[in-house]
C-alpha cells in the first residue's frame, strides 16, 4: 500500500504538493502537518517496529509524546537519533527513518524467537536464570543480554548538531496551548499580563484540534487558530511551540526544551537544533491536559490496536484513518466519539463494545456489544479480528480502545506533592500540595469536558489578575457545549488466555505484575524495579495508572492504597546534547592563558592544564626528542647561569586597611604584623582542624598593604576562606580583600646571573645589589624604561632568584625583554616541569606534599606555629594524635642504585618487612630525576624521618611489583646552607 | 533555586557557593580552658535539620557577600537571607556591649 490511500479527507492539512520522506528505505509521500505517525498510517504501513524483550510486532499506539511503542531511529550517519517517537516527529521532505530492535527485515525479524521463550524471560529473569556460573555474566550473559536488549543503536559519532541554553523571565507561565491554555493565555493576554505559552506540539490547540467540537460558533481548530493568531499580535504575550516544559524546581524555576530545527533538513539552516531554556515565572498555570489508557486483554498489543482518542486524532486533525474497519472498546463515553467520527467520516465501524451494562450513550448504527469484553484478538503483523468474551469475532483492522483518560499530573508531583485518586473520573487528579504560585485548569485538574476545561482557564486567569491587582476589563470566557465523559472503571478483562500487555515499551504484562506480587515485590516502587513498568523513554504515560489499578487488583487493596510512584523530571527525554549545550569540548570550562602563552607557544612550548590555567611544561629547542633532555637543559642552564619562568597563576591576593597586618596574623600559623614594609615572609596557612592549608610568600608593601600569594590550585578556595574569616569571624577588622591573580604578570628569573640581567631592565636608580636589595626584599619600581613594577627578592629554585611583576599587559613584551637581554647570558625559559624538579632538589613543599592530610610538624615546619597568638587552626593543630613522637616527617630518598627510579606513591617499610599495612612507615610524595644528582631523588614522609638520616628503606609500589632501596637523606638536596639564594 | 541577595536582588543559586551551618561564624576562644573541646564540637558537631536552617552561601560569582541563608531543607523555602558580616557585627557588638 502507499500513496497515502488511507487518507480519507484532508483534516487540517492543506492540500498541497506531497513532500516524500524514507522509512526502512522505502520512499513514501506525506502532507506538510504529518507526523511521521500520521503519514505512515496514511500509507497504510502498520508495523514500525518490534517490541523490547519478545520482540513482538508493534505498531502506532497513540498520537503524541505517550507514545510507548512506535520508536524509531531518525536520520542517518552521525545525526542518527534512536528512540524517537514516531507520533510526535513532524515529517519533512528528506526525512529518512527506520525501524528499531529487529535482526533482519522488520516483517520476520530472527530475534523473535524471544516470544516464544517467553516463560523463561519473565520478570526478573537475568537476575534468576543467568546467575551460574558466576564467571559467565560479564564474558557471556551481559553482552548477549545487552545485544538482544534496549531499542535504537546510538550512532557512537560525535553528536554534529549544535544546542543553545536560553533564560526568560515571565509573570505567567502557561503550559500546554489547549482549551485551557489558550482560554487563560487570551484573558490574561488581553489584561496585559507578561505570559509565556509554551505548547509542545507545532500545532497549538492540544485536543481543539483532534475532535470536532464547536467554540463561539466556529470549529475547534478554526477557533485555537484564531486564538493564537490574536496572541502572537500581543506585545506581552510570548508563544513558544515545540517547546515542551519538562520539570519544575525550586522557586518558580521550569526547565523547557525547544526542538528549534528538528522539523528542517540537515544542513538547510544555521539554526542551533534545540534549547534549554530555564524559565524563572513568577506564576505558572498548569494546562497540560490527560492521556488516555488503555484496558488490559489478551494479545492487546498487535499493530492496529491503539488509543481511541489517538484513533480519533488521526482521522480529525491529519484526515488519515488508521484501518478500514474499526472497532471500539471501551469504558467510557468518550470512547464512542471515535466510533462517531469514523461512522461520520465513511469509515466501517464494526462493532463498540462497551464494559458497561447499560443502555448505550450514543444512538448509532453499529453493531453495539454492551456490557461485553475483548478478550482476545488475531493477526500476526497486524490486527484482523478480535474475540469478545461472549463468543463472537469481530473484525477489524484497527481496535480503538479507551480504558478511560488520566490527567497530566506530572509536573505537579516534581516538588513531591502526590496526586489524589478520584473515583469519579476513575483517575489521578493533582493533589492540593502544588508547587509554589502555581495553579492547574482544564483536564488535568478533572475539567474533562470542553466547556469546563475553557471555563476554568479563564477562571483562572482571572483570579491571577485579581491576586496582581489587574483591574482589565476583558472579554468573558469562550462557550461550547458539555460533552459527556462518564467512566466506570474496568481494568483488565478476566481469564484471557493470551498475555495481557500493560506497558508496551518494556513488555510488561499482568503476568509479570502477578509474578511481582509473588514475589514480594509489592510496593509499587518495588515492582516497577522488578517489572520495568513505567521505564524508560515514556516512563508509563499510558500504563502507570493500568498497571497500579492491576497491582490493586491482585493485592486486594483500592488503587489510593497502592499509590502512584514519584514522578521525576523530565517529563519527556532530553538529550544529553542539550544538557551540555555549548559545553562541549574546550568550551567545557574557560582556558585560562598566563601573560607569556603567546610567547611561549612560539619557543617551543608544549603547555599542560593546571586546573583551568594552560601552563608551559617544558620548551623543546631544536635535536631534542625527549622531553627529559629539556628539562634536564633547562635546570642545568638555569643553574649554570639564568632562567626565567611565568609564575603568573599563582594566586594573588591584595590585602589593605589599617588593621591588614591583624588580619594575617588570624589567618596565617606565623605572624606578619612584626614584617618590615619592604620585607617578604613566607606564611603557613592552616585549616580550623589544625591541617595546613596552603602556603605561599607575602610581601609588606607599605604599612597598611599586603600582597599575600597562594598555591595555584588553592587560589580560589584560599580566597574564598579568607572572606569567610573576613566577613563571618572577624567584621570589626578593616581590611580589604582582593584578588590580583590576574591583574599582574609575574616571572621568576633564577640562577647565577639573575641579578646582571636584571640589571638590564630595572629603570635608575633602583638599587638591585645585594646590599641594596638583599634576600626576602620587595620593592615598588620602575622596568625598562617606565614600566611599572614590582620586584620580590624569593626563591624557589634554591638559587639567586626574583619576581618580577608587571601589569599583565605588559606580560609579553617582558618576555621579549628577558629573552632578549637573556642572550647574553645564554638564559634559557623554563616550565613548569624544571621548575618541579628544582624545587624538590631544593626540597621545598608543594601541592604533593601539602594533600590536607600533613600538618606543620610533618612539613618540618611546626616551629612556624606561633604560639604568641591565635590563628585559624591553632587549637586544633595541638591535638595530641598530631604530635606523636613517631609523626611522619618529610626528607629526602635518594636510589641505592642510582640507576632506578624512584616513583611517586611508593610506600615505605623497613627491609625484611612484610608488605603489610603494618609494616608501613611513610610514602613517596614527589619524586624527579635530577640532573643536578645525576640521579633519581625523593620526596616523602616517614616515621621519625629525621633521626634516620642515612639509613636504607624499601620504597615499595605493589601495583607496580617493586620494591627499590632508598636512602634517607636530607630533603635539600642542593645547596642546603643556603648560600646560593642569599649571594 | 534563587536567592534573594539583602543588596542585588533574586540571583540564582548557581552563582554562589554553600558552606553549611551558619554556627560556623560563632569561633569559639581559643584563650578558654575547654577550648580544644569547643573547637571540637564547633568544627565538628552540627545540627542537621530537617526543617529550617541557617546556613552560609558565598556569592562567589557575584559580589563576593557571604549571606546566611534560612532555608527548609524539606522544601526549599527561603525565608530569609541576611548579610553574614552584618549578623556577625551585630551579634560581637552586642556582646560587646553586654
Amino acid at each position: 500500500m502507499n500513496n497515502e490511500s488511507m487518507r480519507v479527507h484532508d483534516g487540517l492539512l492543506p492540500d498541497a504538493a506531497p513532500i516524500s520522506f524514507i522509512f526502512n528505505e522505502r520512499k513514501y509521500t506525506a502532507r506538510v502537518g504529518d507526523t511521521l505517525a500520521s503519514a505512515l498510517l496514511a500509507n497504510g504501513q502498520k508495523l514500525v517496529g518490534r517490541s523490547f524483550k519478545y520482540h513482538r510486532p508493534r505498531g502506532i499506539f497513540s498520537a503524541g509524546p505517550e507514545e510507548p511503542s512506535a520508536l524509531v531511529e531518525l536520520r542517518t550517519g552521525a545525526h542518527r537519533e534512536p528512540n524517537t517517537r514516531a507520533t510526535v516527529t513532524e515529517v519533512f521532505a528528506g526525512l529518512e527513518a527506520s525501524s528499531q530492535n529487529h535482526i533482519g527485515p522488520l516483517g520476520f525479524d530472527v530475534m523473535a524467537i524471544n516470544d516464544a521463550l517467553s516463560t523463561f524471560l519473565s520478570a526478573g529473569f537475568y537476575y534468576k536464570t543467568f546467575m551460574w556460573p558466576k564467571a559467565f555474566w560479564e564474558k557471556l550473559y551481559e553482552p548477549i543480554i545487552r545485544a538482544a536488549a534496549g531499542l535504537g543503536k546510538l550512532s557512537v559519532q560525535e553528536d554534529p548538531d549544535t544546542y543553545e541554553k536560553g533564560f526568560l523571565h515571565t509573570d505567567l507561565l502557561i503550559i500546554g496551548a489547549g482549551p485551557a491554555g489558550l482560554s487563560a493565555a487570551l484573558a490574561a493576554g488581553r489584561a496585559g499580563v507578561k505570559v509565556l505559552l509554551v505548547d509542545e506540539d507545532f500545532l497549538p490547540g492540544g485536543r481543539l484540534n483532534l475532535e470536532r467540537f464547536d467554540i463561539d460558533g466556529q470549529s475547534s481548530a478554526q477557533w485555537a487558530s484564531n486564538a493564537m493568531a490574536e496572541l502572537t499580535t500581543l506585545p506581552n504575550v510570548r508563544v513558544l511551540t515545540r517547546t515542551t516544559v519538562y520539570g519544575v524546581y525550586d522557586h518558580g524555576i521550569y526547565g523547557a526544551l525547544e526542538r528549534v530545527s528538528d522539523h528542517l533538513p540537515t544542513g538547510s539552516h544555521d539554526k542551533p537544533r534545540q534549547i534549554l531554556w530555564r524559565i524563572y515565572a513568577k506564576r505558572s498555570l498548569l494546562c497540560s491536559g490527560a492521556t488516555e489508557r488503555s484496558i488490559a486483554f489478551g494479545n492487546n498489543d498487535r499493530p492496529g490496536i491503539m488509543l481511541a482518542g489517538a484513533a480519533r486524532a488521526y482521522l480529525n486533525r491529519f484526515g488519515v484513518s488508521p484501518g478500514k474497519q474499526i472497532a471500539v472498546f471501551t469504558n467510557n463515553d468518550d470512547g464512542w466519539r471515535t466510533a462517531v467520527d469514523f461512522q461520520a467520516a465513511g469509515v466501517e465501524v464494526t462493532a463498540v463494545i462497551d464494559t458497561r451494562s447499560i443502555a448505550p450513550p450514543v444512538d448509532i448504527n453499529v453493531p453495539v456489544f454492551m456490557g461485553n469484553r475483548v478478550c482476545d484478538t488475531a493477526g500476526r503483523l497486524a490486527l484482523h479480528s478480535v474475540t469478545l468474551t461472549s463468543g463472537e469475532t469481530i473484525y477489524c483492522d484497527c481496535l480503538a480502545v479507551s480504558g478511560g483518560w488520566s490527567p497530566n499530573v506530572h509536573l505537579t508531583c516534581h516538588q513531591r506533592a502526590r496526586p489524589i485518586w478520584d473515583d469519579t473520573l476513575a483517575a489521578f487528579v493533582p493533589g492540593t500540595d502544588l508547587p509554589a504560585e502555581m495553579q492547574v485548569a482544564g483536564a488535568v485538574n478533572g475539567d474533562m469536558d470542553l466547556a469546563s476545561a475553557l471555563n476554568a482557564g479563564h477562571q483562572s486567569a482571572l483570579s491571577i489578575l485579581k491576586n496582581t491587582g489587574n483591574n482589565a476589563k476583558i472579554p468573558p470566557a469562550p462557550q461550547a457545549n458539555a460533552e459527556s465523559s462518564r467512566i466506570t472503571a474496568f481494568w483488565q478483562v478476566p481469564d484471557c488466555l493470551g498475555r495481557a500487555w500493560i506497558d508496551l515499551q518494556n513488555d510488561v504484562t499482568t503476568k509479570d505484575l502477578q509474578l511481582s506480587h509473588r514475589e514480594g515485590f509489592r510496593s509499587v516502587e518495588h515492582a516497577k524495579r522488578y517489572t520495568t513498568l513505567g521505564m524508560a523513554t515514556d516512563q508509563g504515560k499510558t500504563s502507570n495508572v493500568l498497571g497500579l489499578a492491576v497491582m490493586a487488583d491482585i493485592a486486594g487493596q483500592t488503587i489510593p492504597q497502592t499509590g502512584t510512584t514519584i514522578f521525576r523530571p523530565p517529563y519527556t527525554p532530553i538529550p544529553i546534547g542539550a544538557l551540555a549545550g555549548r559545553s562541549r569540548g574546550k568550551h567545557f570550562r574557560p582556558t585560562r592563558l598566563p601573560p607569556s602563552h603567546n610567547w611561549a607557544s612560539t619557543q617551543g612550548g608544549s603547555f599542560v592544564e593546571v586546573g583551568a590555567w594552560l601552563r608551559a611544561q617544558w620548551f623543546t629547542q631544536a635535536g631534542e626528542t625527549h622531553w627529559r633532555q629539556s628539562v634536564d637543559r633547562e635546570v642545568l642552564q638555569t643553574r649554570k647561569s639564568v632562567g626565567y619562568c611565568d609564575v603568573t597563576t599563582l594566586g594573588k591576593i591584595d590585602v589593605q586597611g589599617r588593621d591588614a597586618a591583624q588580619f594575617l596574623d588570624k589567618v596565617y600559623a606565623n605572624t606578619f604584623s612584626t614584617l618590615k614594609v619592604g620585607r617578604v615572609r613566607y606564611g603557613l596557612m592552616l585549616r580550623e582542624d589544625g591541617f595546613v592549608m596552603d602556603d605561599g610568600t607575602t610581601a609588606r608593601l607599605a604599612e597598611h598593604h599586603f600582597l599575600m600569594t597562594t598555591t595555584t590550585a588553592n587560589a580560589v578556595s584560599v580566597f574564598r576562606h579568607m572572606e569567610f574569616c573576613r566577613q563571618c569571624l572577624w567584621p570589626t577588622l578593616d581590611v580589604h580583600l582582593v584578588s590580583a591573580t590576574e591583574q599582574w604578570a609575574q616571572y621568576a628569573i633564577a640562577g647565577p646571573n639573575s641579578r646582571r640581567l636584571l640589571e638590564a631592565l630595572v629603570d635608575e636608580p633602583f638599587d638591585i645589589s645585594n646590599e641594596g636589595f638583599p634576600f626576602m626584599e620587595c620593592a615598588t619600581l620602575t622596568v625598562c624604561n617606565g614600566t611599572p613594577a614590582r620586584l620580590f627578592r624569593i626563591s624557589f629554585s634554591g638559587e639567586l632568584a626574583f619576581e618580577l611583576a608587571v601589569p599583565a599587559r605588559y606580560g609579553h613584551a617582558l618576555m621579549d625583554a628577558l629573552a632578549e637581554h637573556g642572550k647574553a647570558f645564554d638564559a634559557v625559559p623554563y616550565g613548569l616541569e624544571a621548575l618541579g624538579v628544582m624545587r624538590i632538589e631544593k626540597g621545598h613543599a608543594a601541592g604533593n606534599e601539602l594533600n590536607g592530610q600533613t600538618t606543620a610538624a610533618n612539613l618540618g615546619l611546626g616551629r612556624m606555629v606561633s604560639a604568641a597568638k591565635d590563628c585559624i587552626g591553632k587549637t586544633l593543630s595541638t591535638r595530641p594524635a598530631l604530635n606523636t613522637n613517631d609523626a611522619n616527617q618529610l626528607v629526602g630518598f635518594i636510589p641505592v642504585d642510582s640507576q632506578q627510579s624512584l616513583r611517586a606513591g611508593a610506600h615505605f617499610i623497613d627491609e625484611g618487612a612484610p608488605l603489610t599495612l603494618a609494616s608501613d612507615q611513610g610514602w613517596m610524595t614527589s619524586v624527579a630525576y635530577s640532573p643536578s644528582l645525576q640521579t633519581s631523588i625523593g620526596l616523602g614522609f616517614i616515621r621519625h624521618g629525621q633521626e634516620r638520616m642515612g639509613d636504607q628503606v624499601l620504597a615499595s609500589s605493589p601495583l607496580h611489583n617493586e620494591q627499590i632501596a632508598v636512602t634517607i637523606v636530607s630533603p635539600h638536596f642542593v645547596d642546603p646552607q643556603g648560600e646560593r639564594l642569599r649571594a | 533555586m534563587l536567592i534573594n541577595h539583602p543588596q542585588l536582588g533574586p540571583r540564582d543559586a548557581a552563582e554562589f557557593v554553600y558552606l553549611g551551618d551558619a554556627s560556623l561564624m560563632h569561633r569559639p576562644d581559643a584563650q578558654s580552658p575547654t577550648a580544644a573541646e569547643e573547637f571540637h564540637d564547633y568544627l565538628h558537631l552540627r545540627d542537621n535539620p530537617a526543617g529550617v536552617h541557617r546556613e552560609l552561601w558565598y556569592h562567589e560569582q557575584g559580589d563576593r557577600a557571604w549571606l546566611i541563608v534560612t532555608r527548609n531543607t524539606l522544601t526549599h523555602e527561603i525565608t530569609n537571607v541576611q548579610m553574614a558580616r552584618d549578623v556577625a557585627l551585630a551579634e560581637q557588638q552586642g556582646h560587646v556591649a553586654s
